[in-house]
């Protein structure tokens, strides 16, 4: 089990990487470490308390130590008028790890984010080479995938678009939406309360009395919203397969174009997505990254990963599954449009964590 | 010398030491009922300490007694890492309660997880704020409903009348204690249908980081022998 280097170290690696993201074309930002909650609150729900440092921040209201730089960085960049920028940072972030109490709470990230242009496609391949350029002497395993592959599938199935956007509120819980698409697809049966319930002429006389602020209106219109969604036809059973087709999706960038282009024929809601993919491995190619060398799975980062809603990347450390990631990243924009109030924000950027790059280039066992 | 922690009133204290009583470790309180401390007859070398039962996690935690019985929601709630702390000695088949999640019981619309979270979202859309479930045990609570995909909601805290909260409007729904359920359903509350959260028990708890002497061990090593616990682990 290797050691982790010392703070000192790591801080000169963070800085060593920041200098080369500055190199190309960065502007340096600094951030807060004391930020509000609310913003990550409600963006994140209850999640963030188990993940984040929560404390009493100024006014009463709560604050919490940056658990990243996103949202800072973000919010930096609408408040000196958005556009097109490259930004770059390193400092620490601070994670609870109530999961595992050997992981560190505090550590250096350095990262690189660009926002605005007009082609997001080279946008893509611009970042994912330069972090590919500065961690290749570290021989990184490669994988990459696309979230809104995924998402357009989901918005071009054949069914109610109350349905839709419930699978695609559960898009980052793959455990959620296979049983939800199955109860749509029929596969699941309806169970028994839902049925005695569609079936009683007036559930709610005897129901008791209506303590609380959801209110007798709120569960007569959840009950009628069951009743219209049991009239629905089920989402057919070939759908179904595709959509577990392209989610189990896996090999080189250029096996799965292939395999993306045979899907697209029965999926056509994809096809920008998989236009866009092979613009990206194009772009890749022409900065001289071969696109066989790379990874891709349709469903990586899917749980983790929540905030990406495009093309998403990490580099992972050969031989190594017990460390973090060396670097993640990937395309966020509707994150950058929550936070720029609605403004829309193409944003797409990576953060590589200095401990796990000196790890590597020290060889330690 | 192996310290017990014991619960330091209720029919928890009670029933503790009638488990060690018939297991031929007699126990009592010595002094005074305000004093906490007691004795097991006849056996010099096991002191007894007498604690509030949420204490014991963190005493055990800290390794400042050997041994101790409580409520396995505790441990599970208070100690993150807890199997990393504590090693389960015995189930004792007392003080069995589940932590359940409950919501009004006319909510007819809701009766799983995926109920609760369809409503969840629902709810926010309606009163611009999440939904909140009031519970002592947040981090039980926050895994359980994460692990389920259950999202949208917050946990408000509450210490003790937990039932209340939704007839008051500090809560929708609750995540709290039951054995009977017949205080749920006082309060017009149901369980959902999933099962528990956590189904806990008393439990004789070993402490990994107390002071394990060769001297401790062999004691340990009798102790465990005369109430009929297997060296499992």
């Amino acid at each position: 089990m290797s050691v982790f280097p010392s703070q000192a170290m790591t801080r000169a690696e963070a800085e060593r990487l920041l200098d080369a993201f500055v190199a190309a074309g960065a502007t340096r930002v600094e951030c807060d470490i004391l930020l509000p909650a609310e913003t990550l609150l409600d963006l994140y729900g209850e999640d963030i308390r188990a993940r984040a440092f929560i404390t009493d921040g100024p006014g009463g209201t709560e604050a919490l130590l940056r658990p990243d730089f996103t949202v800072p960085v973000v919010q930096k960049h609408m408040g000196s008028g958005g556009g097109t920028a490259r930004y770059a940072y390193a400092g620490k972030v601070f994670r609870r790890q109530t999961d595992d109490p050997h992981r560190p709470s505090e550590y250096y990230q350095a990262g690189f984010e660009l926002f605005g242009g007009d082609d997001p496609d080279a946008a893509d391949a611009e970042v994912f080479t330069l972090f590919h350029d500065l961690l290749a002497p570290l021989q990184p395993r490669i994988v990459t995938g696309d979230t809104g592959l995924l998402t357009a599938a989901v918005r071009g199935l054949t069914t109610s678009d109350r349905r839709k956007r419930a699978l695609l509120r559960h898009i980052w819980r793959p455990r959620r939406f296979r049983s939800l698409i199955g109860r749509y697809a029929g596969r699941l049966p309806v169970p028994t309360h839902r049925k005695a319930l569609l079936e009683a002429a007036d559930p709610l006389t005897a129901a008791g009395p209506a303590i609380g602020l959801r209110g007798r209106a709120e569960v007569a219109a959840r009950i009628e919203w069951l009743r219209s969604d049991a009239a629905e036809p089920p989402i057919s059973a070939t759908e179904v397969e595709l959509v577990n087709d392209l989610l189990g999706l896996e090999g080189s960038a250029i096996q799965a174009l292939q395999r993306l282009r045979d899907l697209n024929v029965d999926l056509p809601a994809i096809g920008t997505a998989v236009d866009a993919m092979a613009r990206r491995l194009e772009a890749l190619d022409a900065r001289g990254i071969d696109p066989a060398s790379v990874d891709f799975e349709t469903s990586h980062g899917r749980s983790s990963m929540e905030y990406y809603d495009g093309f998403v990347f990490s580099f992972l450390l050969p031989g190594r599954p017990d460390l973090p990631p060396l670097a993640t990243g990937g395309r966020y924009d509707a994150l950058a449009r929550l936070l720029g109030g609605g403004r829309a924000q193409p944003a797409v950027g990576g953060v590589i964590r200095p401990a796990l790059s000196l790890i590597e280039r020290e060889g330690t066992a | 010398m192996i310290k017990i922690g014991v619960p330091s009133k209720g029919r928890l204290m009670e029933k503790t030491f009638t488990w060690f009583g018939e297991r031929g470790l007699p126990m009592a309180r010595d002094g005074s009922e305000r004093e906490y401390s007691g004795a097991v007859e006849n056996h010099d070398h096991l002191a007894l300490v007498l604690l509030s039962a949420s204490e014991i996690p963190r005493e055990l935690s800290a390794g400042r007694i050997h041994l101790g019985v409580t409520g396995s929601d505790l441990v599970r709630d208070t100690l993150p890492a807890w199997d990393e702390e504590v090693e389960e000695l015995a189930q004792m088949g007392f003080g069995h309660a589940d932590l359940v999640i409950a919501v009004p019981q006319f909510w007819v619309d809701v009766d799983s997880l995926d109920d609760l979270d369809a409503v969840c979202a629902a709810f926010r859309r309606r009163h611009g704020f999440r939904l909140r479930i009031a519970t002592k045990y947040h981090r039980l609570v926050r895994d359980y409903l994460r692990y389920h995909g259950v999202a949208d909601y917050q946990l408000v805290d509450s210490q003790g009348a937990t039932e209340g909260t939704v007839r008051n409007e500090t809560a929708e729904a609750i995540a709290d204690i039951t054995s009977t359920g017949e205080t749920l359903r006082a309060n017009h509350l149901k369980m959902l249908s999933d099962g528990p959260v956590l189904a806990s028990q008393a439990t004789l708890y070993r402490a990994r980081n107390a002071d394990w002497s060769d001297a401790t061990r062999v004691e340990l090593a009798r102790l465990k022998e005369q109430l009929g616990l297997q060296d499992a682990r």
